[in-house]
């Protein structure tokens, strides 16, 4: 019986039409310009020829002072930039979903469409309405906090060198805070009722409840959204370039590699730009969030598997 | 259920967070909106009040309908977003159709290249889809727009809607291979209609930053015809600095489209996002 030969089927012309218009595109606008942008930092225009030269942007990226201090500054704002939203964001997300998922809690649909408001809105929308409310001119911000007696502390956050990353990086944690909220909440509801009334039995309730069991079964779901931070804050541009313009000022202090990127590639005011170090710095971002991806995929997911029903 | 649970300082507790969160949340939305019903007077004396019959003023909306083609920037966000969103959810469907459903060579490894794109932006290869895109001559069109949206949403799709392909009963579909169906009539007539909820989802998560991107069309489209209203807006606002009843209401504009549709569809969002297809 098993010794028979399947009879050769018929090449399955409708498997091909299927897939053919999802992959076309795909590749054509997606991963050929991906690798045409890799192959373009190899590149270098002279006398309006792309000529081969190596590494050579790449020198030039590290060893040039013009570039490399910029550059190293837009990585160190990106770190932080990263660092401010898995310390604010992540944890008042998992707050949030934990007060949210609580069993019997009234008007608990009200406050999920209402926390989520924020991230559905466009950064052009988000990044000027918070310059407006921050803005000294309007006095809305310090006459708020007056109201609790701290309009000594107000200055103009998003003017000052020191403050404006930090208080752009809490604008953005403002923005995209309903989607750690939404993932930990998803994942919150999908713990098996067993396992929660085995704790019961067990005595643990509350807030060690929280500690030992639950937050042990969402670590999963803490992994993705920490990927999905470090991707989008890698990539970030929008928030920064409505806010404070393609200089990122004040002085460069909240360049981050999206405008610094964007500035390379298009020029800005006596900068003229250079296609062929915009690729460059585009590489970089993509071993960056190459790098960030793969040690999620291969130290941090492999080891979180086991936690998963 | 255990008491501690049910506790009366625990469940005060809980909403007082969730509460002062959802001011935090809302508040710079209802103080934009707000303020740009009101003269100029109104916004700076008393920011933090409700229109009064007093402060009344539609001198911002006025200017801004005046000043800005807003309407034709609508239409441009809309052809763009509704086209690729038809392309995305189209050609999405298809793909996880044809990798949930038939079992062929590759088919693990095309599942993986088409799910690179989750995690790797497609902005990284700005450069070179400008280039493509000039060379093309596509620039400042909205088909470059529609393309590259297309792609950028394919992967998300595929992997979603590939899940929930599964789902769908073999019986069915095999019925109506006995009947005769092609693949294509089982696909279209079968498949589709029963994946309807899924692709209302994966529409809300396409949609979204489609419409509020800003990159994009910055680079691909800026010439006036084309404009798309966040590119529409983010350039208004910088002309009209000082004009803030203008600024005003060209944000409330902006916001109260997404915040409509967004109250009309939140339960079809939020359902997506805890049935667990994105997990």
């Amino acid at each position: 019986m098993a010794a028979e030969t399947r009879p050769k089927r018929p090449f399955r012309w409708h498997i091909g039409v299927f897939l053919a218009p999802a992959l076309l595109v795909y590749t054509a606008i997606m991963i050929l310009p991906l690798a045409g942008t890799l192959q373009l930092s190899l590149f270098r225009n002279i006398e309006q020829h792309q000529v081969f030269v190596g590494f050579d942007n790449f020198r030039t990226l590290f060893g040039d002072p013009n570039w490399s201090v910029n550059f190293w500054n837009a990585l160190r704002n990106n770190v932080w930039f990263f660092i401010i939203h898995m310390l604010v964001q992540n944890p008042i997300g998992v707050m949030l979903a934990a007060l949210l998922s609580s069993p019997r809690l009234r008007f608990a649909a009200f406050y999920r469409t209402a926390i989520f408001v924020p991230t559905i809105l466009s950064f052009v929308i988000v990044g000027f309405a918070w310059k407006l409310i921050l803005s000294p001119l309007w006095g809305v911000a310090p006459h708020l906090m007056d109201l609790v007696g701290l309009k000594s502390l107000f200055t103009p956050w998003l003017g000052k060198e020191q403050y404006a990353l930090t208080a752009l990086s809490l604008i953005s944690v403002w923005q995209f805070i309903g989607i750690p909220m939404m993932l930990i909440y998803a994942a919150l509801l999908s713990i098996p009722e067993e396992v929660i009334e085995a704790a019961e039995c067990d005595g643990i309730t509350g807030m060690s409840q929280f500690w030992k069991i639950k937050l042990p079964l969402i670590l999963p779901s803490i992994g993705i959204i920490s990927i999905l931070t470090f991707v989008g804050n890698f990539n970030a541009f929008d928030l920064i370039y409505t806010a404070q313009g393609a200089l990122a000022g004040p002085n460069y202090s909240t360049d981050i590699l999206g405008t610094f990127l964007y500035r390379a590639f298009f020029g800005f005011q006596l900068q003229v730009g250079d296609p062929n170090m915009g690729a460059a710095i585009a590489t970089m971002m993509f071993l960056i969030i190459l790098g960030g991806v793969c040690v999620y995929l291969f130290l941090v997911q492999t080891r979180l598997r086991r936690y998963q029903f | 259920m255990s008491l501690a649970t049910r506790s009366l300082p625990r469940t005060i507790g809980a909403h007082a967070i969730l509460l002062t969160y959802t001011v935090i949340a809302l508040f710079p939305v209802i103080l934009v909106i707000m303020n740009s019903f009101k003269s100029r007077a109104g916004i700076f004396g008393a920011p933090l009040t409700p229109p009064t019959p007093k402060t009344f003023d539609l001198i911002g909306y006025t200017t801004v309908i005046g000043q800005g083609d807003f309407i034709h920037y609508f239409q441009n966000s809309l052809v763009v977003t509704v086209a690729s969103l038809f392309f995305v959810l189209l050609f999405g469907a298809m793909a996880a159709f044809a990798l949930s459903e038939y079992r062929f060579r590759g088919n693990t490894l095309m599942g993986l290249y088409l799910a690179l794109g989750i995690m790797i932006p497609i902005r990284l290869g700005t450069v070179a889809i400008l280039q493509l895109m000039v060379a093309s001559g596509l620039v400042n069109t909205l088909t470059a727009l529609i393309l590259v949206y297309t792609a950028q949403g394919l992967p998300l799709a595929v992997f979603i809607l590939s899940e929930f392909m599964k789902q769908v009963s073999d019986d069915l579909k095999n019925a109506g291979r006995i009947d005769g169906l092609s693949e294509y009539t089982i696909f279209f007539r079968l498949v589709l209609p029963l994946v309807r909820p899924s692709m209302a989802t994966v529409a809300v998560f396409t949609m979204i930053p489609i419409w509020n991107d800003l990159w994009f069309p910055l680079i691909l489209a800026p010439s006036e015809e084309t404009k798309t209203v966040t590119l529409g807006a983010q350039l208004f606002l910088g002309q009209f600095v000082t004009n803030w009843n203008a600024i005003l209401a060209a944000l409330s504009l902006a916001i109260m489209p997404v915040l409509i549709l967004y109250v009309i569809f939140s339960r079809q969002l939020i359902r997506g996002i805890t049935s667990g297809a994105v997990k």
